[in-house]
């Protein structure tokens, strides 16, 4: 095995190996259990790093396993494939900090911790898919391996949230299994195209075809991106532990589903294809819907997770929208959303987490005055809630910002619309929650859940929101840099249309 | 390789457990012992005959010099060795378990579950080998006499009353069977299924495969099995739904593919009644209150996969469906024997296997809760597992050949096994406290067997390609 088949192998293992031993791990062992957690996470960090210089510098990286006869296990480090790779490696990284803090004294932090290291090898999986059937291959191991997790408390209420999850998923992966296998007996074996389309050569006899596998499987990938009305499984999950939703449903799962869509127009139909077979238009209709329905429904939410989550429902089809209205701009919008959401979101959901955890908070009317109490804790929030908005200078602008030239040069004007109106929704629904945090007044002690800390909360669970909205600042200030999201995706965007 | 090695190598899987399962009864003391040596050189016999494979020809063995077109032939061809080695590894498995678990577990059984045990291991491996219909025919009498004797270990009235009628629907399907082979014989002078390739009658070739529904439990003669199966001992179980029952489909296999290879309508036919099983096997499974009843209900099911195989095979042998069918019997085989092991657990622990009240299993037996979840994963024909692997040849095959209606019944099956799976592993979860807690090795062989049937989609490649490739 050649070092460049070897990498992407390493990167899945990081992940993978601490995770199955962790299984075999009886509960007290958690010193045990930190150690291959952390030494798992900083691995692949540090092996994404190396990654991401080589594929800079244009080295290729490239390992198939034969599984069946014709479609191999291809992993391949493409720059799609490395921008969410990174993504799930940073942000694992710190997740798994703040799950050690988090779930200190609980019981079956051995299963959690096997299940969510298996969670992201599959995510990476996912990411450096080379072909549909690995794609597949990981998204359903990413389904089975997300349902422990989301029943992990056991109570009715979060065993129904999991069959919620799994009627919705399972039947999206059943449609997406079809439409690939129906797709490959049409167009053969093929690999993700480099540039253009990998089944644009067939003829046009398959037009038709072709239309109902594009919108099947966009319909599959679309359950985990949570598309209305596919998005039901998604407020339900929030009864599992907090960082189950900040790194699965809010970064890994959805972006499953929003990567999956991504591939499927850029490396599959090819964007030329998809827009002319018209697709893609039904595609940003449902997404440019899906962003208005979830901000109004957040609007709706006095329980602080289920609205982010519904911010969730509406920020991720910003994502399909930039990746439906077709053209160089709106891609880099929709691509950088990719990562700029995902650590935006983490931000929210781990601020919430604190809040819960430490304070015994879970409601929007519960939060007067919190500000004082954690004021880490809310600059974070704060900072994510802002970026949420749209507002200079932070990530949000960026990805808002090509979204808006996306649409423009699109010749789509109403997805523009729909960006501001949804960016004042957004500033409807997350300004109270910063008002009523700096502004009103608490009354009455605090619910103090934690033994008292000289800091606000358990340190574990402080840094990682510190440094996730310290990035969503710096993911806007340096979005020029060479090391910024945004290169990397303006580089993507040139592979897809050249010029 | 000399002759004599050879017969020796086609001889001893059925004459080993032969053997054994006459002595053992014999033996006062060392009786697991015998019969486990005895399984471990049937694997060994397996392993071997897949390493001395000639890929240009089945290796063949003229029982006491008869030779056909009335003889006894004996063939080791792909097929035969693949269905040779699951069945000599879930066997053995199988009877580790038994010689773990049951002592313990329920002691008027321990010494009584061998003799029937190997006996059906032998007419198993027997009727893998056997080459004519009529040979077949007397592998399939010994199978079910075995088999039967499984079923009626447990004594209790329900037991004999499973047994009774998995006795009587197997004899009427044995006559039946019997008749078709007359048929045959009187049409074209030979039973030797190679030589009357492409001459069998419509009657002969219909009267033999119901006989053969029958002895299968495949949709719409599927009534006997769930009774039978949930009344057996766990072991027994585990061998009657892992292999026993797909027996009846090698069979048909055979028949189908090399001695009638252009018979339509009656394809389409069988894929109705695989339909018709996977629909309303699942949905029974769906509505079981008691976890074995609901595993023996989803084999219904997943045999009924099996039967898709006769239209989306049409045409080309090569393709993928019949590797993609042969692969999704190995898997399911292990799958379901795991699943079967782990309700043995269960019974134990709980004193029944009511699925509404299997809290605590979670946390008092979580390696058997993983069990069924792994297996669970198979059934579902999701990654990764063989049956994964299996249902995307078959499906390939089902676009691929343009039928695509054999493909919704594919992914619907997929998504009714998750509702049966999920509604048993959500059940487990919660605290509670066991009536026992059960040992941990009997536990970690059933979830060897899961865990095979996840690597059975990992490590595909190579069985299928030669699947494909020596297809009949």
């Amino acid at each position: 095995m050649t070092l460049q088949g070897a990498l992407p192998l390493a990167i899945l293992g990081s992940s993978l190996l601490p995770g199955l031993i962790i299984f075999f791990l009886a509960e007290p062992h958690r010193r045990g259990r930190t150690w291959l957690n952390m030494a798992g996470a900083v691995i692949k960090v540090l092996l994404v790093a190396g990654a991401l210089l080589g594929v800079y510098h244009g080295a290729t990286f490239e390992v198939a396993v034969p599984l069946v006869p014709d479609y191999p296990l291809l992993l391949r480090l493409d720059p799609l494939a490395l921008l969410f790779v990174s993504l799930s490696a940073v942000l694992w990284l710190l997740t798994t900090v703040y799950a050690v803090g988090y779930l200190e004294g609980s019981p079956n932090r051995s299963r959690f911790f096997g299940f969510f290291s298996l969670c992201v090898s599959a995510t990476v999986g996912i990411a450096m898919a080379g072909n549909l059937f690995t794609l597949f291959f990981f998204y359903e191991v990413l389904t089975l391996s997300t349902y422990p997790l989301v029943v992990h408390r056991e109570t009715e209420q979060s065993l129904r949230a999991g069959r919620i999850y799994l009627a919705y998923v399972m039947t999206g992966s059943a449609v997406l299994l079809g439409a690939v296998v129906w797709l490959h007996a049409l167009a053969g074996p093929f690999e993700f195209a480099v540039s253009g389309g990998a089944v644009d050569h067939l003829d046009a006899e398959h037009r038709p075809a072709l239309l109902a596998i594009f919108l099947l499987m966009v319909g599959g990938f679309g359950v985990k991106a949570a598309l209305v009305p596919m998005h039901r499984w998604l407020p339900a999950a929030m009864v599992a532990p907090a960082p189950v939703s900040a790194l699965l449903h809010a970064v890994a799962v959805v972006k499953a589903g929003a990567f999956g869509i991504a591939r499927t127009v850029y490396d599959v139909f090819g964007a030329e294809l998809a827009h002319d077979l018209g697709g893609t238009t039904v595609l940003a209709a449902v997404a440019g819907f899906t962003i208005i329905y979830g901000s109004l429904r957040a609007l709706q939410q006095d329980d602080l997770k289920r609205r982010l989550a519904y911010s969730t429902v509406s920020q991720l089809s910003y994502i399909v929208l930039g990746v439906s209205l077709v053209g160089p701009l709106a891609t880099i919008g929709g691509l950088v959303h990719l990562v700029h959401q995902g650590i935006m979101k983490i931000t929210l959901f781990f601020a919430a987490g604190n809040l819960a955890e430490t304070l015994h908070l879970h409601k929007v009317s519960e939060l007067d005055g919190v500000g004082r109490r954690m004021p880490w804790t809310m600059a974070a929030f704060t900072v994510a809630a802002f970026g949420m908005m749209s507002a200079p200078p932070l990530a949000g602008f960026v990805s808002e910002w090509f979204l808006g030239l996306g649409a423009l040069e699109g010749d789509a004007p109403w997805a523009l619309a729909v960006l501001l109106a949804s960016s004042l929704l957004n500033a409807a629904y997350f300004l109270p929650v910063v008002y009523r945090g700096w502004f009103r007044p608490r009354r009455g002690p605090w619910h103090e859940n934690l033994p008292r800390h000289r800091l606000e909360t358990h340190p574990w669970l402080l840094l990682p929101p510190v440094i996730t909205a310290g990035m969503v600042i710096a993911l806007g200030l340096f979005a020029a840099s060479v090391w910024s999201p945004l290169t990397w995706v303006r580089l993507i965007a040139a592979q897809e249309y050249p010029l | 390789m000399s002759g004599a090695v050879a017969s020796w190598l086609l001889a001893a899987p059925v004459a080993l457990p032969l053997g054994a399962g006459l002595i053992v009864p014999l033996l006062r003391r060392g009786r697991s012992l015998a019969a486990l040596a005895a399984g471990a050189g049937v694997v060994a016999a397996a392993l071997l005959l897949l390493a001395v494979r000639d890929p240009d020809g089945a290796m063949e063995l003229a029982v006491g010099g008869w030779s056909p077109p009335l003889g006894i032939r004996w063939r080791a061809d792909l097929l035969a060795i693949t269905f040779l080695l699951s069945t000599a590894v879930i066997a053995l498995t199988v009877a580790l378990f038994a010689a773990l678990h049951l002592p313990r577990a329920e002691p008027a059984l321990a010494g009584r579950l061998w003799a029937p045990l190997l006996f059906l291991w032998s007419a198993l491996n027997a009727l893998y080998l056997s080459a004519d219909v009529f040979n077949l025919y007397v592998t399939l009498e010994l199978l079910t006499l075995a088999a039967v004797m499984l079923v009626t270990l447990e004594g209790e009235r329900q037991a004999l009353d499973g047994a009774m009628r998995y006795l009587l629907v197997a004899l009427a399907g044995s006559t039946v069977y019997l008749l078709g082979v007359a048929l045959l014989y009187h049409a074209t002078g030979t039973l030797d299924l190679t030589l009357a390739a492409g001459a069998v009658p419509g009657a002969a070739l219909a009267l033999m495969t119901v006989g053969l529904m029958a002895k299968g439990a495949l949709f719409p003669l599927h009534g006997w099995l769930p009774p039978a199966h949930a009344a057996a001992p766990a072991p027994g179980s585990a061998l009657l739904s892992a292999v026993v029952v797909k027996s009846a489909f090698y069979i048909l296999l055979r028949l189908w593919l090399e001695a009638a290879p252009d018979e339509h309508a009656g394809r389409m036919l069988l894929a109705a009644c695989g339909t018709g099983a996977v629909l309303w096997g699942s949905l029974l499974a769906l509505t079981q209150k008691r976890l074995k009843l609901l595993v023996a209900y989803s084999t219904v099911a997943q045999l009924g996969y099996l039967l898709l195989v006769f239209p989306l095979a049409v045409g080309s042998w090569s393709g993928p469906a019949y590797a993609g069918a042969v692969w999704l019997a190995v898997s399911h085989g292990l799958a379901k024997a795991a699943m079967f092991l782990a309700a043995g657990t269960v019974m134990h622990a709980l004193g029944h296997d009511r699925i509404a009240e299997l809290r605590g299993l979670a946390h008092h037996a979580p390696v058997t809760m993983l069990t069924l979840a792994l297996a669970g994963v198979t059934l579902m024909g999701l990654p990764p597992s063989g049956g994964f692997v299996a249902k995307w040849l078959l499906l390939s095959a089902a676009f691929g050949t343009g039928q695509w209606f054999w493909a919704l019944v594919l992914l619907a099956g997929g998504l009714l096994a998750a509702v049966y799976t999920f509604r048993v592993i959500g059940a487990g979860f919660g605290e509670a406290a066991l009536a026992r807690v059960p040992r941990r090795a009997p536990q970690w062989l059933a979830f060897a067997l899961a865990t095979a049937a996840l690597l059975a989609g990992v490590v595909a490649e190579l069985p299928l390609r030669q699947l494909q490739e020596a297809a009949p």
